[in-house]
């Protein structure tokens, strides 16, 4: 890298300005020739020129060429979003040898092509903004970015099979892992699942080893019934505060022998039972489900008699006997813990179809959702795999409602992705175990993927039934003998022209994906953002799939968005593999956007101190002023804002910077 | 506060018990109305497919009074309750609907106004009253009096502005908050028949049949409606109506009858004897107090 010349203060300003056509994503609403002709007059501005891809290689050499050529000391890009190619353009005027920061970038496609439709005024706009970019950049100080090691150690939010493939990764990578599941046991949805489609292999055989394997590598730190309840630091650093929920259970002592459940007063289940969905019922000391990970039973204290009575028997603590892991005064706890990367794999949930009251799930007991449906088709479920109805009876007939909470204009709008595969696994699964008629209710059947197609073709030679239409309701109003005690499906068959009312035994509720419920806790606390829907936002739909806004914290799996098990497991790879980039690379580079103190005009009021979040200003008794550590400082702006003599000033935003932005752009030309 | 009491024709004509019970109800419950000064036709039914502009218009002027009192307007009938609301959100979302019903009102000295809320008499009971103030009140509990809550399509559809569209419940909890028992009644919102006895009587006699024969085979004693034209298509044609059953016979009520029951009102006051199927023999055999 040559070395970085800086224009010292006496050299006179010498502008650059580059106005790109994006293709015709700028060029077909800006008329960008007007606006470099007028870029050319303005104060400073020693050279203007268009080109096709401005960040394009010929279109950056356009860039160092001028600024040898030209002797050019700023540069002011007018193209797209700075978070797309400062870093870009940064290191082409680098390369050419002026110090990075004598770059400002111009949005004219997010904020002007993009948005607007009227050529004339949208180009005005761009002039005015190009204009504000030139003043401001004129003021631009040298600056140089700090440079802090990273952390390797990685933190992974979430045990489901995105979380525990990230987790594995990493792991064997030779990276440590603080994987985090807030629920007693890892495994997410998959777990609750009895086969995957279209291969119809076994969920349980592909998943238990996995989560087997993260319970036992030296690299990973499974905490599971624990929450992240605090995020601070920044990429490379983070401090994580971990909140440990009491399980009542030393997991340091519990062998997962089970003697305690087989010793609970409660001879048998009574209370709904959590992985079941309620289809069975759980004793108040329990293990979620026999392949749980770790096996380490928990004591549900709304439910145990001890605790609601305080008079209990403790069999419990008698049938541990010696091992002594029952601790009843269990308290939650807190631990701290140190990472550099984070990858969030938080997962969905299911979308509530009491939403829909016309499907008369919670009114009518036959009315199951495809999550329920999943744990009765499970050979480990409450019925060991039998499809029963309510009573007991096997049914004749079922109805799978497709689209229940996904592209709807009164719930969610998405397509949810999985459900139309899930509908022909289940609907299989019913047919091969009952031999009931199977109808299934859809609006568009969307089977891309590998081998999808295939099994669709599959299950229409199976003779289950296709019906092309969405269901208007579901109720236990009979108009005819056939229909008497039956659940009655109506809906338009949109193929056949007619209104079709088909009595079945059985109705499955395909129910959409949906962000967790905590979701926007979650990003806040992580500091990424959402989409409108609420899932969690990567950096770039297509560039960038797994990352974030925020260095350093990457996403996997349906926290971004729907996705099947083979998705979610690329995702989750992928993050582990940009983490571990960020890692490898030992050092990460901050921006200098730091807040300093002009020591002779502070009068040492002391009113920073206790605003900056960072605690990163102190007091220097000797001089009597405020001094801000810059490796602390996160260029939040606040101590700025709030220094009632206006002695804090931020690098790259100092106030005389702003102010002439701000003339800049009100300025008539 | 004083609402403008809407009564719109049918409260003044074959739905005269709707008014005169939920006058009661409201005074039982000290809901303090005054019937609109000079109101006229909704413009519902009949104006709304000869001549739409005619009867925002007419709606339109319906609502410059109560605005011209200040006040919220009541409109207990389902008809005149949807065009009120249809007209609300046609005017706002139609610049040229909005320039003639101006224009029109203007030649006639008032004023439209978006301020007025329309309200119902179920939502009003609901959530200014409450459950809690009514079960206070009642003098002469439902006792178990087993009601299938039947609300009709207008108040739901396509503006479901203060209950579920597809499930509504806020007759159900007040009916029962008055002690009587709810039926499962999944058509709670299905047609009527609407006019159509009237055009198409083989169809709506179809349409009638299936809501009172599935009122009976799960044990209504009571249909209770909010709408004068359902009242009078289920209570009127119970003869006719096509269904399933030997036969159907089963009192419809508006909701307002049987709370004005349970608070007390006397019998003859509330229109009990104007249903042509009817109620006092339930009432006797359930033991529930009338006067």
């Amino acid at each position: 890298m040559p070395e970085i010349q800086t224009p010292s203060g006496s050299d006179a300003v010498r502008i650059g300005v580059y106005v790109c056509h994006c293709g015709t994503n700028i060029a077909g609403t800006v008329d960008v020739k007007a606006l470099t002709e007028y870029a050319a007059g303005l104060r400073d501005v020693v050279v203007a020129r268009e080109y096709k891809y401005m960040c394009s290689d010929p279109g950056q050499g356009l860039v160092e060429k001028d600024i040898a050529g030209h002797q050019l000391n700023r540069v002011v890009v007018a193209s797209c979003s700075p978070l797309l190619h400062e870093p870009t353009f940064r290191r082409a005027i680098t390369r050419a040898g002026i110090n990075a920061f004598f770059l400002q970038m111009v949005n004219i496609r997010e904020h002007v092509s993009w948005v607007h439709l009227d050529k004339q005024k949208a180009t005005e706009k761009t002039k005015d903004l190009v204009r504000a970019a030139v003043r401001r950049v004129a003021l631009h100080k040298p600056l140089q970015k700090r440079k802090v090691p990273i952390n390797p150690n990685a933190l992974v939010v979430g045990g489901g099979i995105s979380g525990i493939h990230a987790a594995l990764t990493l792991a064997e990578a030779g990276k440590q892992v603080y994987l985090i599941e807030r629920e007693p046991t890892i495994g997410g949805h998959m777990a609750m699942f009895d086969k995957t489609f279209p291969t119809l292999d076994c969920a349980a055989c592909i998943l238990t080893p996995k989560m087997t394997t993260v319970v036992s590598h030296p690299n990973i730190k499974l905490w599971t019934y624990s929450e992240v309840v605090q995020v601070d630091g920044y990429v490379g650093n983070y401090k994580v505060k971990v909140k440990h929920k009491p399980r009542y259970i030393n997991e340091e002592l519990c062998i997962g022998c089970q003697e305690c459940i087989t010793a609970c007063l409660y001879k048998e289940g009574k209370f709904p039972d959590e992985f079941n969905l309620g289809l069975s019922k759980r004793k108040p000391v329990y293990l979620p489900f026999p392949q749980a990970v770790p096996q380490k039973v928990v004591i549900d204290p709304e439910t145990c008699i001890e605790f609601k009575t305080g008079k209990c028997k403790k069999t419990c603590i008698e049938a541990c006997g010696e091992r002594l892991a029952i601790d009843l005064k269990q308290k939650e706890s807190f631990e701290e813990i140190e990472v550099g990367t984070i990858i969030l794999a938080t997962g969905f949930k299911t979308f509530d179809p009491a939403r829909n009251p016309h499907y008369g799930y919670g009114r009518y007991p036959n009315v199951y959702t495809s999550l329920e449906m999943e744990r009765l088709v499970n050979a480990a479920g409450p019925t060991a795999g039998e499809i029963v109805l309510r009573d007991g009876k096997r049914p004749k007939s079922v109805g799978i409602i497709h689209c229940v909470g996904s592209r709807d204009v009164n719930t969610n709008r998405w397509c949810s992705k999985v459900c139309c595969m899930y509908s022909l696994k289940l609907a299989h699964l019913i047919k091969e175990r009952t031999g009931a008629e199977v109808f299934n209710f859809y609006i568009d059947m969307r089977t891309p993927g590998k081998g999808y197609e295939e099994f669709y073709d599959r299950l229409l030679d199976e003779g289950v039934h296709f019906i092309r239409g969405r269901v208007a309701e579901i109720s236990d109003w009979a108009v005819h003998p056939s229909e008497e005690g039956k659940l009655v499906i109506r809906a338009e068959d949109t193929l056949a022209a007619f209104v079709r009312r088909i009595p079945v035994d059985m109705v499955v509720l395909s129910v959409g994906l949906e962000p967790q419920a905590d979701a926007q806790e979650v990003r806040r606390m992580f500091n990424i953002s959402c989409s409108t829907e609420g899932w969690f936002l990567e950096r770039h739909p297509k560039l960038a799939p797994v990352s974030t806004f925020t260095e350093g914290v990457y996403i996997a799996g349906a926290c971004q968005g729907p996705k099947d098990i083979p998705e979610s497991v690329a995702q989750a790879g992928a993050a582990a593999a940009e983490a571990m980039v960020l890692i490898d690379s030992q050092f990460v580079e901050l921006e200098p956007y730091t807040a300093f103190v002009m020591e002779e005009e502070c009068s040492g009021c002391k009113s920073c101190i206790p605003l900056c979040p960072y605690h990163a200003i102190s007091y220097l008794a000797d001089k009597k002023k405020a001094s801000i550590n810059e490796v602390l400082c996160k260029g939040c702006g606040t101590c700025v804002a709030g220094c009632p003599s206006g002695t804090i000033q931020q690098n790259f935003f100092e106030d005389q910077e702003i102010f002439e932005e701000i003339e800049g752009v009100l300025a008539y030309a | 506060m004083t609402y403008a009491y809407y009564p719109g024709c049918s409260l003044k004509g074959t739905g005269r018990a709707y008014e005169e019970s939920l006058l009661a109800v409201f005074r039982a419950l000290n809901v303090d109305v005054r019937e609109l000064e000079d109101w006229n036709c909704c413009g519902a039914t009949t104006y709304m497919s000869v001549d739409e502009l005619a009867s925002y218009a007419l709606a339109g002027r319906n609502l410059a009074l109560a605005a011209r009192e200040n006040k919220d307007i009541v409109a207990p009938c389902a008809a005149c309750y949807l065009v009120l609301n249809k007209t609300q959100h046609y005017v706002h979302d139609y610049p040229d609907i909005k320039t003639v019903v101006e224009r029109s009102l203007a030649s006639i000295g008032l004023t439209y106004s978006d301020k007025v809320h329309v309200r119902h008499p179920l939502e009003i009971l609901l959530n200014e009253v409450g459950l809690q103030a009514i079960s206070a009140r009642v003098k002469s509990p439902l006792k178990g009096l087993k009601v299938a809550p039947y609300y009709g399509c207008q108040i739901v559809r396509p503006y479901a502005t203060f209950d579920d569209q597809l499930n509504p419940t806020s007759m159900d909890r007040l009916l029962e908050a008055c002690g009587a028992k709810i039926v499962q009644y999944p058509l709670k919102t299905r047609c009527c028949g609407g006019s159509q006895k009237g055009t198409l009587p083989e169809v709506g006699l179809d349409l009638i049949g299936y809501l009172l024969a599935e009122a009976q085979k799960r044990g209504a004693e009571v249909v209770a409606t909010v709408c004068p034209l359902c009242q009078f298509n289920l209570d009127v044609f119970q003869k006719e109506a096509r269904t399933d059953q030997k036969s159907v016979s089963i009192p419809v009520l508006y909701f307002s009858q049987l709370m004005a029951l349970a608070l007390g009102a006397p019998a003859n006051a509330i229109g009990l004897q104007r249903s042509l199927v009817p109620v006092t023999p339930i009432l006797a055999k359930k033991e529930i107090a009338y006067a």
